[in-house]
């Protein structure tokens, strides 16, 4: 049977197929980095889903609506902060509360919005390079949050990398000790990569509600959110690797509903657990080297910090 | 584990022993248990519907209670054993992948109700029921075959399921009768709720040259990627999904279960229920067929209205030979109509279908 898959459309969906879990995933590496593991990324994609597409629907401004579900997010992850940092509580169980309490407060203040159509994000007309013939249509014609994302990956590695402050950052994922001995405000910091991820969490749903699905449905991150955390870990906490787990992920997604809609003789099962499979393997692969892998694992990942301890 | 067991019958004893249980005055309390949210506004929004009929039609003699996103398998069965334990007489689990929890369940409970919809597994305490979703799929066949350019009909199936699949032969031979040239391209989501991975099978539907799409998974995600692509057709699943109509949504198979669910009820307050296996169509009303648009041109909405009706009033059968399996062997002879028992446990294609059923 011929192959009638289109090289140029399967990219461009990948890229868009990719984007929310690619943000939810950075966000929340900055987090774990800080050494907080909030399991609540699933909750505040869909409270960023559900803000982000309302707003959009009330202003008729798609633009407002991401900035509306970044908010949402990072208010969301306010909370988790302050029960952790603040009250102390435990962070997985929190995470976990924090996942069904945006699902219930999402369908919530989703009640007016079933069925209803968002604004249409643009999409860029990059004059130059939209023009370039495969390559143009491949990457350079998509919307706005497409090339945000990468760039938030791009910065979050530099940051980490480059900066004091993700040198502070790394600190107090490691060791919230020696970060206090030195002078640094642990909780500050742990409070502002919270908010990041929520941040960032927010965005990849709203990138859903308004571009990738685009209409607002109760639940529809539908396990989104577990699997940026699963790729973080696979990752082993590096922005490079964030990425292209997540574009793996979502290009043999949809690589193998291509695959099955174009009739290819490949067994469905095998196409079917194929993006799990491929992303596991790849990054866990790549991350073979087991030493310098626990290396990258936040030392202090979960624990909770008090000033007294 | 024999610790919880210990845990399980000492707190079902004493929801016995304090009379939690019907015993004539306290309202009855029915659960149902979901696969997805009850705003995905197909599947389970019309099971939730049926629950509020219930409210409705008893009053303060019912008291229901249900539980969203219950994942198939063993979480069921913890989510069916809480509502056991909570009292509740009668429980709907409304998925194929609830079958055997619900049965491990039900073995637990030999007091309490079950009813397991679309599937096959009977108890004494565990009724099956489920709707014949085929008939409303040969009328869409029929308008799918008449409305597509392409030729090509895209069909977004979840499981691999006895129900999916009949669904899919029904409409592919009803298609292939108006429209020999037609061809089905089947893709398998693997999932029954999933509105991101949902639309992007329709958008690879469409990308791959289909312009009509049917779907078996229940959100509104692919009508709403094909409204996006523009002159593509959907139709409503499970419930009318009416936002989309009059285009792309052009009919749908609407899921009726609120008459069911009252008679169920009725059935427990009297001391009536027995466990059965109910298995109704269009005639009952257990199938409903939306509204079909004025997209779809007059002559074919008549003939498919025709169908409807005939189907309806006994007079056709979806699946009337002669009919061939895939492979070419004879299934149905001239005349001959399909017994519910091969319907139940279909797991062949028909003639004519490309590509295999995953196992």
């Amino acid at each position: 049977m011929e192959l009638s898959i289109n090289p140029i459309l399967l990219v461009a969906s990948l890229m868009v197929a990719s984007t929310p879990i690619l943000l939810a995933a950075i966000g929340e590496m900055v987090v774990e980095k800080a050494g907080v593991l909030n399991l609540g990324v699933e909750g505040m994609m869909i409270v960023g889903a559900i803000c982000g597409f309302a707003i959009a629907v009330e202003t008729g401004s798609p633009a407002v609506g991401f900035v509306a579900a970044a908010l949402g997010g990072a208010i969301l992850s306010m909370l988790f902060g302050f029960l952790t940092q603040y009250l102390l509580s435990n962070q997985v169980a929190t995470g976990l509360a924090l996942t069904l309490f945006g699902l219930g407060l999402s369908s919530l203040m989703g009640q007016g919005y079933v069925g209803i159509k968002p604004p249409s994000t643009p999409k860029l007309d990059i004059p130059i390079l939209g023009d370039i013939p495969v390559l143009g249509p491949m990457i350079f014609s998509h919307d706005l949050m497409v090339y945000i994302s990468l760039a938030i990956v791009a910065g979050v590695w530099a940051f980490l990398k480059y900066t004091r402050g993700g040198l502070i950052l790394r600190a107090v994922g490691e060791s919230h000790d020696a970060a206090h001995a030195l002078g640094y405000n642990v909780i500050l910091v742990r409070l502002a990569a919270i908010g990041f991820g929520g941040a960032c969490a927010g965005l990849g749903g709203a990138y859903l509600s308004l571009v990738r699905v685009p209409q607002w449905t109760e639940g529809m991150t539908a396990g989104a959110g577990w699997i940026a955390l699963a790729i973080v870990v696979f990752a082993s906490w590096r922005a490079g690797r964030v990425l292209l787990g997540a574009y793996l992920f979502g290009g043999i997604t949809v690589l193998q509903l291509n695959l099955q809609a174009a009739g290819v003789a490949i067994p469905v099962e095998l196409l079917s657990m194929s993006p799990y499979l491929i992303t596991i393997l790849v990054l866990v692969i790549i991350s073979s080297d087991r030493n310098r892998a626990a290396l990258n694992a936040p030392a202090s990942l979960g624990r909770s910090f008090h000033a007294s301890s | 584990m024999k610790k919880r067991t210990f845990l399980l019958t000492g707190v079902a004893a004493a929801a016995l022993a304090s009379g939690a249980f019907a015993d004539g005055h306290a309202p009855v309390k029915v659960g149902f248990i979901y696969v997805g949210p009850i705003g995905d506004g197909g599947w389970t929004y019309e099971h939730n519907k049926g629950r509020l009929a219930v409210e409705e039609h008893f009053g303060d003699k019912v008291e229901t209670v249900f539980q969203e996103n219950v994942p198939e398998g063993a979480d069921a069965e913890r989510a069916m054993t809480q509502m056991a334990l909570q009292g509740a007489d009668l429980i709907f689990t409304t998925s194929f992948g609830y079958m055997d929890p619900t049965i491990a369940v039900a073995a637990k409970f030999p007091d309490v109700k079950f009813e397991h919809a679309t599937g096959y597994k009977r108890a004494d305490n565990v009724s099956t029921y489920s709707a014949r979703f085929y008939e409303g799929r040969a009328i869409q066949g029929h308008i799918a075959g008449n409305m597509t350019k392409t030729n090509k009909i895209g069909y977004i199936a979840s499981f691999p399921i006895p129900e999916v699949i009949r669904g899919i032969n029904s409409a592919y031979l009803h298609a292939k009768k108006v429209n020999p040239d037609v061809e089905f391209s089947i893709v398998w989501a693997y999932t029954w709720f999933d509105p991101a991975k949902e639309a992007d099978a329709a958008k690879a539907l469409i990308e791959n040259g289909a312009d009509v799409i049917l779907q078996h998974t229940d959100s509104t995600a692919p009508q709403a990627a094909a409204a996006d692509a523009g002159n593509v057709v959907t139709f409503g699943q499970a419930s009318d999904m009416g936002e989309y109509a009059p285009f792309p949504r052009v009919s749908s198979i609407i899921d009726d279960w609120a008459p069911y669910y009252i008679q169920r009820v009725q059935a427990v307050m009297d001391g009536t229920w027995e466990s059965v296996d109910t298995w109704d169509g269009i005639g009952p009303g257990m199938v409903g067929i939306g509204e079909i648009t004025d997209a779809v041109p007059a002559d074919v909405k008549a003939e498919a209205e025709a169908m409807r009706d005939a189907i309806g009033a006994g007079e056709y059968h979806p699946f009337t030979g002669p009919i061939n399996k895939q492979d070419g062997s004879v299934w149905l002879a001239a005349g001959e109509t399909a017994s519910d028992g091969d319907l139940a446990g279909m797991s062949f294609y028909i003639e004519g279908l490309t590509g295999e059923i995953p196992n």
